[in-house]
């Protein structure tokens, strides 16, 4: 029934330009055309909607947030993958750890990646949210917001470029890609 | 400009002969030293008086001397924008002495204070609010004094039991280390590894020899130098073009 590609292929990279990619195109227009609806894999399709659509807490705490902010803004410009900052976390898939984390934070950013919805994923950048860094044997410094939040990505650097950080977040979309289902 | 902060230093200790015990010029900048109990009416009157005019308060901070006997030292920084200058007053206490709070003469004193007594553990008497401005809700001690530890005693972790951050005595996988280097800016002042026969007087004539062989490279420079005749024509060519 319809057009059947192979299901074992869909993690593999798409299919390069040439006849045969032309010919399932033709063949997925042709079934539209007739039908009108196509079939895919729901989950497979969720993953897309779910990577393509990374909408992150802000959680600037540092100068990690100065690179952060490099990569929403026009140079780089992260709307382009569908990542767009959002000012709550109910609002939120992602929340981007960036900067120094305090003991005095800490109860209040636990408070906050609480109220994002599932699923959701931490980011954690730069030395000081990855492990403490410069501030590993101070007083007053959390040694790694993993020690607060389990932690997806973790982006080194001090701090991490604007780059870095955008790795980060393509690294994400594929762990997404990769591992993501609907049920947690 | 140092006899004019002279004049006016003298003119402050002429005015307060019993609050202001000394005042010196270091580095360009008139420090007052002043009695605890006077404090008040010291900053008063730099604030109020013509020729003083000091209008901002810019900053207290605390000082620990662990070695003196009142350890710990105040330090008040004015800045005068009629007068185009700054003074400097310094008062000492202890851990049970309180100082007289400023915040009745400038109301800027109330989160200087809160951080002195914060950072150091210094009371302020008469002030307003005085409870911690920096640290963690909760926490003990006193960070910039010299006898805290600087990892000091607690960490913090997500407990996922109780749904809650816990707070546990630090628990360090590796323990703080204190190189010795000295200034990377300097470099390195003690023998190197390899180093000892550097002053050997039987080695100077090995030396020597290296220095004409360095004298040697030199001259190979020197004839690199022709490059510039090279570039001086290049630029005759250049002009000509012109």
């Amino acid at each position: 029934m319809g057009v059947t590609i192979n299901p074992l292929a869909g993690d593999a990279a798409p299919l390069p330009s040439g006849t045969e990619q032309e010919a399932l195109l033709q063949q997925m227009t042709d079934e539209l055309q007739d039908k009108g609806f196509l079939l895919a894999n729901v989950d497979r399709l969720v993953n897309w909607a779910r990577s393509g659509s990374l909408w992150p807490m802000t959680f600037g705490l540092a100068c990690c947030a100065v690179e952060m902010i490099h990569s929403y803004c026009s140079r780089y410009d992260l709307d382009r993958f569908g990542v767009v900052p959002r000012p709550s976390p109910r609002q939120s898939d992602v929340i981007i750890v960036a900067g120094t984390l305090t003991n005095k934070m800490a109860p209040a950013f636990r408070k906050v990646y609480d109220q994002m919805a599932e699923p959701r994923y931490v980011i954690s950048m730069g030395s000081c949210a990855n492990a403490g860094g410069y501030y590993h044997y101070s007083y007053s410094v959390v040694r790694g917001c993993d020690r607060v939040v389990p932690v997806d990505i973790y982006v080194p650097g001090c701090p991490p470029t604007a780059e870095a950080l955008i790795y980060g977040i393509l690294q994400l979309q594929k762990k997404i890609k990769r591992t993501g289902m609907l049920w947690r | 400009m140092d006899l004019a902060l002279q004049d006016l230093g003298e003119y402050i200790v002429g005015h307060l002969p019993d609050e202001v015990e000394e005042n010196e010029i270091k580095l360009g900048e008139l420090i007052l030293s002043a009695k605890a109990e006077g404090i008040i009416k010291v900053i008063h009157f730099l604030r109020d008086d013509v020729s003083c005019q000091f209008k901002q308060l810019v900053d207290i901070c605390g000082v620990d001397y662990p070695d003196r006997s009142p350890r710990f030292e105040v330090v008040y920084n004015l800045l005068s924008l009629v007068h185009n200058n700054r003074v400097r007053v310094k008062i000492r206490t202890d851990e049970e002495t309180p100082v007289p709070s400023v915040t009745s003469v400038f109301s800027a004193a109330n989160w200087w204070e809160r951080e002195a007594w914060d950072m150091y553990g210094i009371y302020f008497s008469e002030h307003p609010d005085l409870r911690r401005i920096l640290t963690d809700y909760g926490f003990e001690g006193h960070p910039l004094r010299k006898d805290f530890p600087l990892t000091g005693y607690v960490e913090l972790r997500y407990d996922d039991e109780q749904k809650r951050v816990v707070y546990e005595p630090v628990k360090l996988t590796q323990e703080y280390r204190d190189f010795d280097f000295l200034s990377p800016w300097e470099g390195v002042q003690r023998m190197l590894p390899g180093d000892e026969k550097a002053g050997d007087p039987e080695l100077a004539g090995e030396e020597a020899g290296t220095g004409g062989a360095r004298t040697g490279t030199k001259k190979v420079g020197e004839t690199g130098g022709g490059e510039d005749d090279n570039d001086d024509a290049e630029a005759r060519d250049r002009k000509k073009n012109a």
